[in-house]
């Protein structure tokens, strides 16, 4: 009776699947990536094996992660772009002393720039207030500056994956890929502290509605520089996966995932205006990315053509969220 | 009118330090002279028409982070077309290029309007398709450019009753950067339009009800953005001979020259006198900096942190400007 009284019009299906959508954002996600496992499946029948399925975990992992720096980052109405450099770097040093260096020693030493340069985005976005584009891309720069002198005082030494990371990256035990040992108690940890934590809790009080957080007692900057400092070393550890997995040491190493690492957390419907968001959604997204890239190169999408359509995506979703949320 | 005189006092303390830049090389190198003059203004040449075109959005309100990725489509585009054709076949390329920014531009600005997704994601979306594009139409760097508009750039204009010397101070590049600005700008500053960026850049809602399209004055300003963007990028492909699909460092440099030239970065303050002279100390620092033959990767380094704390300074200056906690 109180139904009838409430809503004195049926709703339209399609308001309904618009609200159904925006309370449970993971299932039109899961969704998708079941189509897309499905045409992929059509386009080339029997590709969906086993061993399939641990390379696209593999190949997932050190996305999902980055992804991951770029959720936290986005619930507070940021985002971090340099991920990539920061990942690249610590890869690149750590492959690089461990040459001479003690394993111990060579993981601190690829540490340290992470640590540095996400004091220095912490600083510049939460005492400076620098948008955080900005502040991250001209770190990437600077840290980009470095690589390139650090890589001359190296040149003689030469160059070695670590075994242990190498087993890491692309070993294979019972069929699961080793790499989820990193990443199951990373993405654990990650949920475990948006949904559970003050800290948590803070990043989207702080993304939601900044001034509200502020006049409640919030110390705006430390919150900032805590999350950029977590979010550049967790792309530092990922930085180590990717060289066990990739086994080239470059300057460019991990670049090429900072686009998507983006457009995986828009997928995965964290908001990029902050204070809505969280980690699942993130995960499948990079999935979604991941197995959507291997269906454009068995289409043989050239590379910029899979740019323009990142592009695309991650404007085409976000537009769609502001709908959504509009709406209610 | 004390606005008035402190945003001319900027420019000119600027215009201070430039002269001031300029007795300093004059100093480490005694033999500064006319022909390492038109060396700078050929090397400004590309990041003055990147920061015009970002001066023209950030007074209006908004931010393109789009202005690296368009100039390395338009240059990447006019290298190509200008490839294996005629010398009179570039007089049809430059004006196409042109038009392609302004669309392109126009492109970023109905985007932003029509979907409401803020310009940051709008413009970041777009630099993914930029540069995809960018790939597409170039794989790797390569193309030509016409001879006279090679010679466009390198040398001097002879000016009736100059006598050599003065005439040596005169460069075609610097000449043909005044020319182009000036043709826009001030027309545009002296117009309904130009007083309409300003309006809806000031204050948004204010310039709605005293009735300035607001919808049509942003894309217009999007588009002259796209403009000077493709002049950029023209600038490029002349300078070089080639056209490069990887964007430059123009977008953080862009910013960077914005803050330093006193334009605001909340819109409606500042002009584009500034930012372009703010163009020339920044290069000109980096002159000072190879001249006292400092590693070039370390020369980047030094850059990468002037234009980072000129950010981080001008966001500071932005917050004590503005009342506490107000979203920037």
């Amino acid at each position: 009776m109180t139904d009838i009284a409430t809503m004195p019009r049926p709703v339209s299906f399609g308001r309904r699947l618009k609200r159904f959508m925006a309370d449970r954002p993971l299932i039109p996600l899961i969704i998708l990536l079941i189509i897309l496992v499905v045409i992929l499946q059509i386009l080339r029948p029997g590709i969906v094996n086993e061993r399939w399925l641990a390379n696209t975990a593999k190949f997932a992992i050190p996305l999902a992660i980055l992804a991951g720096c770029q959720t936290m980052t986005m619930l507070t109405g940021g985002i971090d772009l340099s991920v990539g450099t920061v990942a690249t770097m610590s890869a690149f040093i750590m492959a690089t002393q461990i040459v001479n260096q003690d394993p111990t020693v060579a993981f601190l030493l690829a540490m340290l720039p992470a640590v540095l340069i996400g004091l220095v985005n912490g600083i510049g976005v939460g005492v400076f207030r620098v948008h955080p584009l900005i502040m991250t891309l001209g770190t990437s720069l600077i840290g980009t500056g470095f690589l390139q002198v650090y890589q001359r005082t190296v040149i003689a030494s030469g160059a070695k994956i670590p075994d242990f990371l190498n087993w890491l990256g692309t070993g294979v035990t019972y069929g699961f890929p080793n790499a989820l040992l990193l990443f199951v108690p990373v993405a654990v940890l990650i949920v475990f502290m948006l949904n559970r934590t003050g800290f948590g809790r803070l990043l989207y009080a702080v993304g939601d509605n900044e001034r509200a957080a502020r006049l409640s007692g919030v110390r705006y900057w430390q919150v900032i520089t805590a999350l950029y400092v977590l979010s550049s070393l967790l792309a530092g550890i990922t930085g180590l996966l990717y060289i066990g997995l990739i086994k080239a040491p470059s300057l460019s190493l991990a670049e090429p995932l900072v686009l998507p690492s983006v457009a995986a957390a828009v997928i995965g419907g964290t908001s990029i205006f902050g204070g809505r968001g969280g980690y699942t959604g993130t995960i499948i997204g990079a999935l979604i990315l991941t197995v959507l890239t291997t269906l454009l190169t068995i289409l043989q999408m050239p590379e910029g053509g899979r740019r323009i359509l990142f592009g695309f995506i991650v404007l085409f979703v976000t537009a769609a969220y502001l709908r959504i949320v509009e709406d209610r | 009118m004390s606005r008035f005189l402190r945003n001319q006092g900027w420019v000119a303390g600027l215009f201070a330090l430039l002269i001031f830049l300029f007795v300093v090389t004059k100093l480490i190198q005694p033999g500064y002279g006319s022909g390492d003059f038109g060396s700078l203004a050929r090397a400004v040449l590309p990041y003055a028409f990147a920061v015009a075109a970002q001066t023209v959005v950030v007074i209006a309100g908004g931010i393109d982070l789009s202005v690296a990725a368009m100039m390395a489509l338009t240059s990447v585009t006019a290298a190509s077309m200008m490839n294996g054709a005629s010398e009179e076949y570039a007089l049809f390329v430059v004006p196409f290029v042109l038009a392609m920014g302004l669309v392109l531009g126009a492109l970023n600005g109905i985007l932003i309007v029509v979907t409401r997704v803020p310009d940051i994601v709008v413009t970041l979306a777009m630099l993914f398709v930029l540069q995809g594009a960018a790939l597409l139409v170039l794989g790797a760097p390569g193309g030509a450019a016409a001879e006279w508009l090679k010679a466009s750039v390198i040398g001097t204009v002879p000016v009736p009753g100059l006598p050599d010397w003065a005439d040596a101070w005169v460069p075609k590049a610097l000449v043909l950067l005044v020319v182009c600005l000036c043709i826009v700008w001030i027309p545009l500053r002296r117009s309904r339009l130009g007083l309409s960026i300003y309006a809806i850049g000031s204050n948004e809602l204010a310039a709605f009800r005293s009735g300035v399209p607001v919808a049509r004055t942003r894309i217009i300003a999007y588009a002259l953005s796209g403009l000077f963007a493709a002049l950029g990028g023209l600038s490029l492909t002349i300078s070089t001979g080639i056209g490069a699909p990887i964007p430059g460092p123009y977008l953080l440099a862009s910013v960077a020259a914005v803050v330093l030239g006193g334009v605001a970065l909340g819109g409606g303050k500042g002009g584009l006198l500034g930012p372009i002279i703010a163009v020339f100390v920044l290069r000109l620092v980096r002159t000072d900096l190879t001249l006292l033959a400092i590693d070039p990767n370390v020369t980047a380094i030094i850059e990468g942190a002037i234009m980072v704390a000129v950010v981080m300074f001008g966001a500071f200056i932005t917050m004590r400007s503005r009342p506490a906690g107000a979203t920037p």
